[in-house]
């Protein structure tokens, strides 16, 4: 993590101030003037940063292990999703249960609900990294030393390919994942907010702790060397093929859980599963990318920035909505890009890449 | 020299745009071609103008007609792949030459198709429009998109890689985005529905009865009586061939080649003296009015059109072209075009085909029984009906999966594309008899 020294001759330290600044005399005003609109803005913002930092992390994880940005990390969130749907709405197995129907085990025993409905999340979980490997077997690991551009251009064809299969299993009809705090929550002043705002920080949470922590065992290290030098990691006799496995299946167990959360407010009012998840992991490319590509804590700090500044111009830009169009917020993101990468060309915490002749 | 095609003597021979007698003839053969499809013109009516197979049974009663494609549903498809190919040839100048790639084509033509649609299209309550001839707008078109090609390639220049193509990809969201606020509907009209789009007719200035009709049935210049359907494939097929010509020159000028030197290895291409700034932008700026004047054309030969559809899907599309075709290569942007253009039109007319032999006998039938899922409790993984809920998947989802694999498939199994493949048999036709 770089230190903060300021330099005031450098342009992006400079709109790195701005930006703190502006922000710091704004939230003043505003907590003088509605506090309570105020603190549900950020919680909300806080709660969508979130799930687009556990899509960006799932992007940043597969990418330094295995340098390809995937572009079908939405179709994933949405197969993911899906699997959860299964499990929980309609009592199927998943990926069998299209044509015959598997009971799923779990709702067989008894105790309570939320117990049941969080053992078969998990179980999904496993089902979407299942789907990762395969994924990875059949179509990244046959493509090890191709240029990087092709290996990104199969996982758009993946994007295609998974999405419309997944959205022929939805088509009209109403999916839900039948999360247990329900459309609940609790009002400050004016404002509401929802359970599902805590259960998408904190799962947000455990995964970034986790991650943290699976950088620092022996397989987290050897992930990190495949990063760094992939030739020279082989040499070493890391097994490169697990290493690219483990980054899909976690990556598609990451696209699962902010599959989740994309169907659950903020994001989305009604709970549906739908193509809207698939969309929602594409607002997550610009938090990885401002971030930077390969930087864990920087896709965090992408989500954050990048949700904040989504809810934000939401909340206290919705007078503008003529002339900025209707459904603004949802562009937010690919505009904060564009303006950070202007500044930062890798972004916050990517690495400049090293040009020789 | 006819005996030794790879023996260059000048550079300019070197150069050239057909260097050998091969390619010539068949550059000649697929013009003719090109040109000759719209016309109704018999090639063999039936089998019995086939001497040599006159006297068999089996054949003289099997063989179909083979003619060219005259006026029919075909001929709207190939118009489609005309248009897309230009686009295409855009994209090739800035990914295939230049290594840069883009996933905001679909921006660009939208670009275009709306500087189009305001210079040459009808002024109404909602929208903007000048009425103005179609040399004015559909070069307007192709100018508008270089110039916005121009005003985001200092960010671009920037960014190399996956970053730059994260970047246009937020392009084509803004883009969309932006035909939705009022201003935007101006331009654009509403979100749902779209606009009017200018028409193709040749005109002057802006008299009622156009120079040339393209939009009408009726005789071109007294004596060519040709539908309107064929005379706007033959309007793209003229524009097609002007620009594969364009896009040929562009890779034999000083340009291009420093294009490919940017491409091959930019640091080295700068130590060289190629400014690098000046030529990326010059490759943003060229793919650009490609992309406008395709997304022009494209708009008009819809009619009515909403910004929707200059979508990533779109952008998608010719980055499959692209490898499909084979990076880098004029004549494999082509191919690719038509592949990509044409595999979803076969595949539903080879559905539809057998969806009417269900009933019949034989083995089209059988495989029929197999394939078409004609209702409830027939299995089989193709729906014969248009909107169907969950599985069986109908036509035109089948088409979007397996476009997705056949990208994947193409880039695992042959890199080089179509063009490897077409590499690939001369080299065999060329060592034969010895394989390597």
């Amino acid at each position: 993590m770089a230190k903060l020294n300021f330099d005031a001759s450098e342009p992006s330290h400079l709109v790195g101030l701005s930006i703190v600044v502006g922000g710091a005399i704004f939230s003043a005003y505003e907590l003088a003037t509605g506090a309570d609109i105020y603190a549900t803005t950020l919680l909300k913002s806080l709660a969508l940063g979130s799930v687009y930092a556990l899509i960006a992390l799932g992007t940043v994880l597969i990418f330094k292990a295995t340098e390809v940005i995937n572009f079908a990390q939405g179709a994933m969130a949405m197969v993911g999703v899906l699997f959860i749907s299964f499990m929980v709405a309609d009592g199927n197995l998943p990926i069998v249960g299209f044509f015959w129907e598997i009971p799923n085990p779990i709702y067989e025993l008894g105790g309570p609900e939320w117990i049941k409905w969080f053992l078969s999340v998990i179980v999904a979980l496993v089902f979407a990294a299942l789907l990762g490997l395969l994924i990875e077997r059949l179509a990244i690991r046959p493509m090890i030393g191709e240029p990087l551009f092709s290996v990104a251009v199969i996982t758009l064809g993946l994007e295609i390919a998974l999405r419309v299969l997944a959205n022929d299993t939805v088509k009209i009809n109403f999916r839900s994942v039948d999360a247990p705090w329900g459309n609940g929550g609790f009002n400050i002043g004016d404002g509401f907010v929802n359970w599902s705002y805590f259960a998408a920080m904190i799962t947000a949470a455990i995964a970034f702790v986790a991650v943290f922590f699976f950088y620092r065992s022996r397989m987290g290290i050897a992930m990190r060397a495949v990063a760094h030098d992939q030739e020279a990691a082989m040499a070493q006799g890391i097994n490169i093929g697990r290493v690219f496995a483990i980054a899909w299946g976690a990556g598609a167990v990451l696209a699962a859980m902010g599959g989740l959360f994309a169907t659950q407010p903020p994001v989305k009012q009604t709970g549906a599963v739908d193509t809207d998840v698939a969309l929602v992991a594409f607002r997550a490319l610009p938090a990885v990318i401002l971030g930077g590509l390969d930087s864990v804590q920087g896709a965090l700090l992408g989500g954050l920035i990048v949700g904040t500044a989504e809810i934000y111009a939401g909340q206290y830009l919705s007078g503008q909505t003529a002339w900025l169009g209707s459904g603004y917020p949802l562009i937010v993101p690919y505009f904060v890009m564009i303006i950070g990468l202007l500044v930062r060309p890798y972004g916050l915490f990517g690495t400049p890449e090293i040009r020789r002749v | 020299m006819f005996l030794r095609p790879n023996l260059y003597t000048s550079y300019e021979a070197e150069v050239q745009i057909l260097p050998t007698y091969t390619k010539k003839v068949l550059a000649a053969i697929g013009i003719i071609l090109l040109l000759l499809i719209p016309f109704d013109i018999p090639l063999i009516t039936s089998a019995t103008d086939l001497p040599l197979l006159r006297n068999i049974p089996v054949i003289s009663n099997g063989i179909p007609p083979l003619r060219f494609l005259g006026d029919n549903s075909w001929l709207r498809v190939l118009d489609e792949a005309l248009i897309f190919g230009i686009a295409a040839l855009g994209i090739n100048i800035l990914t295939g030459m230049a290594g840069q790639v883009s996933l905001g084509h679909a921006f660009f033509m939208g670009v275009g198709a709306y500087s189009g649609a305001v210079l040459g299209g009808v002024s109404t309550s909602s929208v903007w429009g000048w009425n103005l001839p179609i040399w004015i707008w559909l070069p307007g078109a192709g100018i508008g998109a270089a110039l916005v090609g121009i005003v985001v390639s200092p960010v671009a220049v920037r960014l190399r890689g996956l970053y730059l193509a994260i970047v246009t990809l937020g392009l084509v969201f803004l883009g969309i985005h932006m035909s939705n606020t009022t201003w935007g509907r101006h331009i654009a009209g509403d979100p749902g529905l779209g606009r009017d789009f200018p028409k193709y007719d040749i005109r002057l200035w802006k008299e009622e009865a156009p120079l040339i009709t393209i939009n009408d049935d009726g005789k071109w210049f007294g004596f060519l009586d040709v539908t309107d359907n064929q005379k706007k494939y033959l309007f793209l097929a003229v524009l097609f061939l002007v620009f594969i010509l364009l896009a040929k020159n562009v890779a034999r000028t000083r340009t291009g080649r420093a294009l490919q030197a940017i491409r091959d290895r930019d640091i080295a291409a700068e130590v060289m003296g190629v400014p690098e700034f000046k030529y990326k932008l010059i490759a943003f700026a060229t793919s650009s009015f490609f992309a406008g004047i395709a997304g022009a054309l494209f708009a008009s030969f819809a009619g009515k059109l909403p910004a929707s559809q200059f979508s990533l899907a779109l952008s998608v599309e010719f980055i499959a072209i692209l490898l499909i075709g084979g990076v880098g290569t004029v004549s494999g942007t082509v191919m690719g075009t038509f592949f990509v253009v044409l595999t979803p039109k076969f595949v539903e007319s080879f559905t539809e085909w057998l969806a009417d032999k269900t009933d019949g006998g034989g083995v089209s039938a059988k495989l029929a029984e197999v394939v078409i899922s004609t209702g409830p409790g027939n299995q089989g993984p193709i729906s014969s009906a248009i909107q169907t809920p969950g599985y069986p998947l109908n036509v035109f989802d089948w088409n979007l999966v397996l476009y997705g694999v056949l990208i994947i498939l193409f880039l695992i199994f042959e890199p080089l594309g179509l063009y490897g493949i077409w590499i690939k048999i001369r080299n065999y036709w060329k060592r034969w008899p010895f394989s390597y």
